[in-house]
């Protein structure tokens, strides 16, 4: 505003920029030092080089497990979570009744989804005597050792995310809601099916959505903790052992502090460079409006 | 449908067209019958997980390993019993007074520091304006895992381990951004009017965000301070870093040692205390689902 101080907003601000200082700059520079050290709380930080992350990549079989299963948990949970959530979406979209009931319906489990009771209550009904369990076997089959097999022990926490599709669900039905309908009248002048208009009308305009809602996902997909650590507790055979598990028990149970860091900044690498990825690509595909290139 | 009353050709075609139009509202009504089925055989698997908790925290465990159903057929609150009472000293209701405890100050000044913030950016030009605001997205998109084990060790510095200032300080220094850009975004919407008319009127800025921003941002205030309430109540890895003593625990540590220490088969204690630590988050989501819902397609969130 005219006539105030330039510094004036810079007040405003101050309580971000010590934050950001303090809890997040200062930490990220300090993690990266960290993981070249052997820092353990017992012992002052010794300066190894790259030592973690050869050790990391060449001896240790735990870290490896640990890759490759947080590598297919994303890979499975993210896409599947995406093309459900706007299935849904794009169904929750005709002018039907009892919209806002559906909408609330589906939405729930992703409020209550993070919380540690739900994974208490996944932790039950895929128990041997749980809900699944008890249904099956009244359904004549048999019962299924869900947490005693690697394959089905990451399908049920690959299924408790899916469960909270209801976030990314509401941000495609806005989106959905905000396409112009005269495009689709006009398209189906021109005889244009239902399909022919969800793939050249609908899908270019809401990429950025899209965009948004797969670089969220995929962020936090890498992140995922408490599913994993009170379902099945990184088992069987590590095949649930998700790198967020391996990073806390290495740091917060082990004390190894500079090995968990830097396993977290091999977590961070790969997250920034599919995050990059997506950024660089997304020139290709995603339309945002006004933009002449079109 | 209404574009075939267009043709020309009227005369010759109405039956034609009459006869399309009801072929077509036939084929409508079933894709619609057919979208309400899916929707509500999704909603009701969806559901179902909860429905069963709730029903089953009111079994006894014999009943709960025997039936799929969810409505008990001898209703006991044993388990309420039983599971608030815990195999420690101390009870639920420490458990939950620790969390109100962590959610209060951290809601309170999430709202007052990221109000501040997103003020100082939506409405100033200052110098570094454009890096730090960078920076705020950067931050966006930064994984916490990789500044967890650094913010340990400068908590443990200060001698707050095992206390609740490492759960909501931060919280005080706008260190949600994603909170600061949805209001960003809010108030980039406001029109700037009634500010200005406010500071001709001789109100210096502090006085125009308390009394003229402030009351027009009330609902995306109130996004935030549900979404906040709601994280806090789920948040599990930062209790599970940072405190250590029993009657320090909140719920969500509370209900991982009811687990452990539970007999394996007395599961209703387990599923009842569940339920209540559900209950606040469902509550405050049904009676405020229009700011969830709201906050959620203006700025996109987690979950």
């Amino acid at each position: 505003m005219g006539g105030d101080s330039r510094f004036l907003g810079l007040a405003y601000v101050l309580p971000y920029i010590l934050g950001l200082l303090a809890f997040t700059a200062v930490p990220f520079i300090a993690s990266f030092y960290l993981s070249f050290t052997d820092y353990t709380l017992m012992s002052r930080p010794n300066w190894i080089g790259l030592d973690n992350y050869v050790d990391m990549f060449t001896r240790d079989r735990t870290f490896r497990r640990s890759l490759n299963v947080t590598l297919i948990y994303v890979f499975l949970t993210v896409p599947l979570k995406l093309v459900f959530a706007l299935f849904i979406a794009y169904i929750l979209n005709y002018r039907l009744k009892f919209i806002g009931f559906f909408r609330t319906a589906y939405y729930v489990p992703s409020i209550l989804g993070g919380s540690i009771a739900i994974a208490v209550l996944w932790r039950y009904i895929f128990a041997d005597t749980g809900l699944i369990n008890i249904a099956i076997t009244s359904m004549g089959f048999e019962a299924i050792n869900w947490f005693g097999n690697p394959g089905t022990a990451l399908f049920t926490i690959t299924l408790l995310r899916l469960w909270q599709f209801g976030s990314a669900m509401v941000i495609f039905l806005a989106a959905l809601q905000s396409v112009d309908k005269s495009l689709y009248e006009a398209a189906s002048i021109d005889g244009a099916g239902k399909w022919q208009s969800f793939y050249h009308i609908t899908l270019p305009l809401i990429t950025p959505v899209i965009f948004f809602n797969l670089i969220m996902q995929m962020v936090q997909a890498f992140q995922e903790f408490n599913g994993p650590y009170v379902i099945t507790n990184g088992g069987p055979l590590k095949s649930t052992y998700l790198l967020p598990l391996y990073i806390y028990e290495e740091a917060f149970k082990k004390f190894d502090m500079g090995y968990a860091s830097a396993l977290a900044w091999v977590l961070f690498a790969i997250i920034m460079v599919l995050t990059l990825l997506a950024f660089w690509s997304s020139r290709h595909w995603v339309y945002y409006a006004g933009d002449k290139r079109n | 449908m209404s574009q075939l009353v267009l043709t020309p050709e009227k005369s010759h075609n109405d039956v034609e067209a009459a006869r399309f139009i009801a072929a077509e509202r036939r084929r409508h009504k079933l894709n619609a019958g057919f979208r309400y089925f899916l929707l509500a055989a999704v909603g009701l698997v969806m559901l179902y997980p909860l429905i069963w908790l709730i029903g089953a925290s009111f079994k006894t465990n014999a009943e709960i390993f025997t039936s799929p159903g969810f409505i008990p057929r001898n209703p006991t609150a044993q388990g309420y019993i039983d599971g608030w009472r815990t195999s420690t000293p101390y009870t639920f209701a420490t458990f939950f007074w620790n969390t109100f405890l962590i959610i209060a100050p951290k809601v309170i000044f999430t709202v007052i520091s990221c109000t501040a913030v997103a003020y100082g950016f939506a409405r100033f030009d200052f110098p570094g304006k454009k890096i730090l605001f960078a920076t705020l997205i950067g931050t966006l998109l930064l994984p916490n895992v990789v500044t967890r084990i650094p913010q340990y060790l400068l908590f443990r510095d200060l001698g707050w381990l095992d206390s609740f200032l490492p759960l909501w300080v931060p919280s005080a220094f706008a260190g949600d951004a994603f909170f600061v850009f949805m209001l960003i975004q809010f108030l980039r919407a406001i029109p700037r009017d009634m500010e200005e008319a406010a500071r001709v009127d001789g109100a210096n800025t502090w006085q125009t965000l308390i009394f003229i921003v402030v009351p027009l941002l009330t609902p995306a205030l109130l996004s935030v301070a549900l979404f906040q309430f709601m994280w806090t109540m789920n948040d599990f890895l930062g209790p599970l870093i940072y405190i250590s003593s029993v009657d320090k625990y909140p719920v969500s540590l509370a209900l991982k040692l009811s687990i452990d220490t539970t007999e394996a088969f007395e599961w209703n204690r387990i599923l009842a205390m569940s339920v209540l630590a559900l209950a606040p988050s469902l509550v405050v989501f049904f009676l405020a689902q229009k700011y969830f819902i709201e906050g959620i397609s203006s700025g996109g969130v987690k979950g």
